[in-house]
């Protein structure tokens, strides 16, 4: 085997219950959470401001504006194991591949044009 | 019994352990090895084992090297590195399998660094360079001043300075076993080792522990 096939064998398969994600996405994350011995699932809803490729180290970065509109970005990495599922709940109409202006924008500024598929 | 082994650099990913952690790894290639030689007190004043590695054309070897093998009725190998061990428990012509390390184990490995060429003082030894600002000029990288004045009137010998870096022999210790394939002579630790991948790399139980 070449190398990159014996590396690829030992690296994380594709997560099944994530499906395709593009920058713009509203999408609640569901992520499996160890306390002591009790496993939970805490959910982080957000939208996609930013995707990255990279086959095994593919992240997507999540913001969501928590209470007294701090805003909260969270970052996961696309095989890992501690997400359960992703679900998308609304595609947005956007014309670039980072959404970084978000940051800058509260309010009604900061809404994103739905798109219907 | 004897811990080491002579293996590959195939390259580094990431993988995740039990908790969900992404941790670096680098695979290395690994055996298997077949005793050479063994060194005793008796005949050679200490106690070593010498492992080969990497089966070869027989024309890619010399005659010398070929009877070396031969004696043990072991294929041609293309490396030979020995190992000292005080009580190696083998015996010539038997194998050395990754199955002498386990997920766990805290491993030295020995390469060569990749060469960098003929480099400045900045980026061999890490010296500060001159300022970057308020009027200098040619001074950013330069080593500054390398000896007192008329006495000694010369440079010391092994002062640091410019010069080849790289391609030299390098030990990374206390390495973390993480991964260990025996059907596909696998080994995965945790972190970088030194050396471009398909570089030649010894693996040690590590000194340190």
């Amino acid at each position: 085997m070449s190398n990159q096939e014996l590396l690829k064998s030992v690296e994380a398969p594709d997560n099944p219950n994530i499906p395709e994600l593009s920058p713009g996405d509203t999408v609640k994350v569901f992520l499996r959470i160890k306390e002591g011995n009790n496993e939970r699932i805490q959910e982080f809803r957000g939208t996609i401001i930013r995707m990255r490729s990279g086959g095994n180290n593919g992240n997507f970065t999540v913001r969501r504006v928590a209470s007294n509109g701090i805003g909260v970005e969270r970052t996961f990495l696309l095989r890992s194991p501690r997400i359960e599922k992703v679900q998308v709940e609304r595609h947005s109409k956007v014309r670039r591949a980072q959404l970084y202006y978000l940051r800058d924008r509260t309010g009604k500024s900061a809404r994103l044009k739905q798109k219907f598929s | 019994m004897l811990k080491g082994l002579i293996g590959k650099k195939v390259g580094m990913t990431q993988i995740f352990d039990e908790a969900g952690v992404a941790i670096p790894v680098t695979l290395i290639e690994a055996g298997p090895c077949y005793v050479t030689q063994v060194r005793t007190p008796d005949k050679d004043g200490y106690s070593a084992v010498q492992l080969g590695f990497v089966e070869a054309k027989p024309k890619r070897l010399s005659g010398g090297q070929l009877g070396h093998l031969k004696r043990n009725n072991l294929p041609p190998l293309r490396f030979l590195r020995e190992f000292r061990a005080k009580e190696p428990g083998l015996s010539e012509g038997d194998p050395v399998k990754v199955s002498v390390f386990a997920v766990g184990d805290a491993v030295d490995v020995v390469g060569t660094s990749k060469g960098k060429g003929f480099q400045g003082g900045v980026k061999r030894y890490h010296f500060r360079g001159g300022p970057k600002t308020h009027g200098q000029s040619d001074r950013h990288r330069a080593p500054g001043a390398r000896s007192s004045g008329t006495t000694p009137g010369r440079v010391y010998k092994g002062s640091r300075g410019p010069g080849h870096m790289g391609s030299e022999r390098v030990t990374t210790q206390n390495l973390k076993v993480v991964l260990v394939d025996e059907e596909r002579n696998l080994l995965g630790v945790r972190g970088a080792v030194p050396g471009a991948k398909g570089g030649i790399l010894l693996i040690k139980e590590a000194r340190k522990q």
